[in-house]
């Protein structure tokens, strides 16, 4: 037995320190399938001074480790690291205080991102930020890759909804950054964490803010022929000085898709679908929903259907909701990009994504958070095929670079990870990335959190294929 | 003193001098009360994009802000957080690196929650980006964040994008009164969780009663306003009466000249304790119970941050955690900026 493992042993009893091949292989992937790699053990902590004690053990050792959630990152983040350990969160899952009168939950790394909200709901609160695996996905990910969902636009990320961290650095150094207060004086060391991608320690305790559950929604869906022409529908809701919860588009690759899967019903002769909801207070709403009523009628859709109760609503956001693994069943392999662009470029965005995909000769389903401009490309290939896997990866790489080139990003919420690195430099200049770096090694002076993610070179995890989540397989999990 | 015209000048000026900090319009004076070369960014200013279909804009540190909040009020949009001190000529790098947001914050967050992306002077003089000019970004680390309150010690902020809103069509304020701090928390605690979404809900200075505002649909406000007023006591203000109240607690108009002003982050449980060790000072609640502004000729043993008078710029000083020295390390390796703790 190493040496690691003696002394990785003082700390855990043998049922949870897993290192037999069979135990290790449900941990060698992510969201990412594409990445797998073996790591020497999995240690599986129930308290917060097991974590503690194996990151001060970690950082004496320089043993490289992996936090990990619920494994959903779509971008490698917690794909583990050859010869290092990878540390699961998910026994440290207890909700440690639910304050209605604050509006705010103590919550430990490993709890289940609805669970917040489940837990809130007797009190008319709720967790706002909605990530689509927001099922399975825990708290500690979501901070560790600053998760978003439908509602960034209004409510924004993660990262506008976490009062305080408590964490144990890289360096074994145990942290409270912020606290219970929504307000705070020194440097926002907590806005810093938040997003770090589990490069600079192991959230233990993390304090969220809630929000009263809005009164009243009025959601509608509304059916273009052209991708365009909801895109432009987007620009006049916006330019009207409303300010809706979610404004998501699905192209016509998507809706046969949701069709297929959940037998969504859609206008016919659609090649866009644009769905708007806005919430609020009823008096407010019911104003609104006129004032949205008119600029949707004068964008002119095929047809608008407004949803006329609760029931109907759910069928929306169902169809809505399911549309990325129903388009990745229509392909036994896909990549999923998350780049941004400027809002007013949408339809250019849209335009050119259509004619590279023509080009290629690949297809590419679009289902989108549109009022902030952050597409989620599907990129269908099949793996088996010679090349198929390279040549869709190019395709992904030159969606990423027109992101940049428009002045957007190449990540709205899924985070660089192992897959989106090679591309930190399309954003950041080497000083920048350098910057970036001396702050990584401030926080973990022998890059033992997390190494190989985010930052450019570094050793390649080994390729397999691209396609639905394990869980989305067995269908417990589904994404947008 | 140095003035720089531009970001080049500003490199150069943080370059010539082995301590430097920087000021913007001196608002908040004891901020930067403290020895070092000052770098004056009141030249640094103006909007560099504004695009309020993309709810964005960019500019440099030292704009007024109140020459954005016109920029943005002629496009109908708004700062939700009501940035404090505009009238008296706070600059957009000022509040940021000082971190102060006003009254507005409640509903949609504070000045941390808008802001997108930094361009700032390290302490070695290099002009470095981080963040991003989209309202979604999430590549690489979220600096942009960290710099909100931090005094200007880990780096120059030169330009800032931001975050906007539609502004609301209306707005309406409601003064409810109150006897005695018990049933202000009271209130705020049912306010802050019930269906109306309110904008902004104060305790006033002198006093225990509550402001509170609430924005929408103009024809919507009466009623909610209507139905607010059956739960507690209370009157509609008139838009000027609004205008002024707000308006003078953006600008602290109720601080005593004498006082110290300091800015003290709460929860809504302390704040009776609060009161209670100030019984002779005025407080201004803010943020529905998260801030709490303090005038008083003292100081405080809350831990605090003073933003003019005689009063430690921190109070209460803790042990700050050995990180903190490494990041000032990381971002300022020849300690050209002051430390936090001077
Ligand atoms: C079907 C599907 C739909 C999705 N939809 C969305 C979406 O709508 N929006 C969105 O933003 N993302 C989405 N994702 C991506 C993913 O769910 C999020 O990134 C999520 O936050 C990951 O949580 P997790 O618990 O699975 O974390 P993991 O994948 O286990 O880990 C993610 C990262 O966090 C780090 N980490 C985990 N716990 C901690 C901790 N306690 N402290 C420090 N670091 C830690 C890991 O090291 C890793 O880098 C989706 C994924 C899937 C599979």
């Amino acid at each position: 037995m190493p040496a690691a493992l003696q002394r990785l042993a003082q700390i855990l009893p043998a049922d949870r320190l897993l290192t037999s091949a069979a135990e290790l292989a449900a941990y060698e992937s992510d969201g990412l399938t594409a990445f797998r790699t073996r790591p020497l053990a999995i240690a599986v902590p129930e308290t917060q001074e097991e974590v503690i004690a194996l990151v001060r053990l970690c950082h004496e050792l320089q043993l490289h480790f992996v936090a990990r959630g619920s494994g959903t990152s779509l971008s490698g983040g917690s794909l583990p690291v050859v010869g290092g350990i990878v540390i699961t969160l998910n026994r440290l899952n207890r909700i440690l205080k639910l304050d209605p009168d604050q509006r705010l939950a103590i919550v430990e790394p490993g709890v289940i991102n609805s669970q917040v909200t489940t837990a809130a709901t007797p009190h008319d609160l709720h967790y706002a930020p909605d990530p689509s695996s927001q099922s399975i996905c825990t708290i500690g990910g979501n901070v560790a890759f600053n998760s978003g969902g439908a509602h960034c636009l209004k409510y924004g990320m993660t990262s506008n909804h976490v009062l305080g961290i408590k964490a144990v650095l890289a360096t074994g150094e145990v942290v409270q950054f912020g606290g219970e207060s929504r307000e705070s004086i020194g440097p926002d060391a907590c806005g810093l964490f938040t997003g770090n991608e589990g490069l600079f320690g192991i959230a233990l305790e993390i304090t969220l803010q809630l929000l009263p559950r809005a009164e009243s929604f009025h959601t509608v869906l509304a059916g273009y022929q052209t991708l365009e022409q909801a895109g432009d529908a987007v620009s006049a809701v916006i330019a009207a000085g409303l300010l809706p919860g979610a404004m998501e588009i699905m192209d016509a690759l998507a809706l046969n898709a949701a069709k297929a899967a959940v037998h969504a019903e859609y206008p016919p002769g659609c090649e866009a679908v644009l769905i708007v909801e806005l919430e609020g207070p009823r008096e407010s709403v019911a104003i609104e929903k006129q004032s949205l009523e008119a600029i949707l009628t004068a964008s002119r859709p095929v047809e608008m259907r407004p949803a006329r109760d609760a029931k109907e609503r759910l069928a929306i956001w169902k169809g809505r909701k399911s549309a990325f693994s129903a388009v990745g069943r229509l392909s036994p392999d896909f990549i999923v990009q998350d780049g941004v662009v400027p809002r007013r470029r949408l339809g250019e965005a849209l335009r050119r994504i259509d004619s590279m995909s023509k080009e290629a000769g690949i297809r590419v389903a679009n289902v989108f958070h549109a009022g902030d401009g952050n597409l989620h490309p599907l990129i269908l290939f099949n793996g088996r095929e010679e090349g198929a896997l390279e040549r869709a990866e190019d395709l992904a790489g030159r969606i990423l670079k027109m992101c940049v080139e428009m002045g957007g990003s190449i990540t709205g919420e899924h985070g660089i990870g192992v897959e989106k690195r090679e591309f930190l430099a399309d954003m950041f200049n080497q000083y920048e990335i350098d910057a970036m770096l001396r702050l990584r090694a401030a926080f973990d002076p022998h890059g033992i959190a997390n190494p190989g993610k985010m930052f450019p070179g570094k050793e390649a995890p080994s390729l397999s294929h691209h396609g639905l989540h394990p869980l989305e397989k067995a269908g417990i999990i589904s994404r947008e | 003193m140095m003035t720089p015209e531009d970001i080049h000048e500003l490199a150069e000026a943080v370059r010539s001098s082995p301590r430097v900090l920087a000021i913007g319009a001196g608002t908040k004076p004891r901020l930067s009360q403290i020895e070092a070369t000052k770098i004056c960014m009141q030249r640094l200013q103006g909007i560099i994009e504004y695009d309020p279909g993309e709810f964005t804009f960019t500019a440099l540190a030292g704009t007024p802000l109140a020459e954005i909040a016109a920029a943005l009020a002629a496009k109908q949009q708004y700062l939700p957080f009501d940035p404090p001190l505009i009238g008296a000529g706070a600059t957009l790098g000022g509040t940021v690196a000082a971190g102060l947001s006003g009254p507005g914050r409640f509903r949609f967050g504070g000045v941390r929650d808008f802001i997108l992306g930094v361009r700032y002077i390290d302490g070695a003089g290099r002009v470095l980006r981080m963040g991003g000019k989209v309202v979604k970004n999430a590549a690489g680390f979220d600096l942009p964040k960290f710099f909100v309150g931090s005094l200007g010690r880990f780096g120059v902020l030169a330009e800032l994008t931001f975050k906007v809103f539609p502004r609301p069509a209306s707005s309406m304020t409601l003064r409810l009164s109150s006897a005695d701090i018990h049933s202000s928390l009271n209130m705020l605690r049912s306010i802050s969780r019930g269906r109306w979404e309110v904008e902004a809900l104060d305790i006033l200075p002198r006093s225990f009663d509550i402001a509170l505002r609430i924005a929408g649909p103009e024809a919507a406000l009466p009623l909610l306003a209507t139905d607010l007023l059956a739960h507690f006591d209370g009157a509609k203000l008139s838009n000027e009466e609004a205008a002024t109240l707000w308006e003078d607690l953006r600008e602290f108009r109720w601080v005593p000249p004498d006082a110290a002003l300091l800015k003290i982050p709460v929860a809504l449980d302390q704040l009776l304790a609060l009161y209670s060790s100030h019984l002779g000072d005025s407080i201004h609640v803010s943020a529905g119970g998260n801030v709490a502004w303090l005038a008083t000729p003292r100081t405080t043993q809350w831990p605090a941050m003073t933003l003019r008078g005689n009063s430690p710029l921190w109070t209460a000083p803790t042990q700050r955690p050995a990180i903190w020295q490494s990041i000032k390390t990381a971002m300022d390796p020849e300690q050209r900026f002051p430390t936090l703790d001077p």
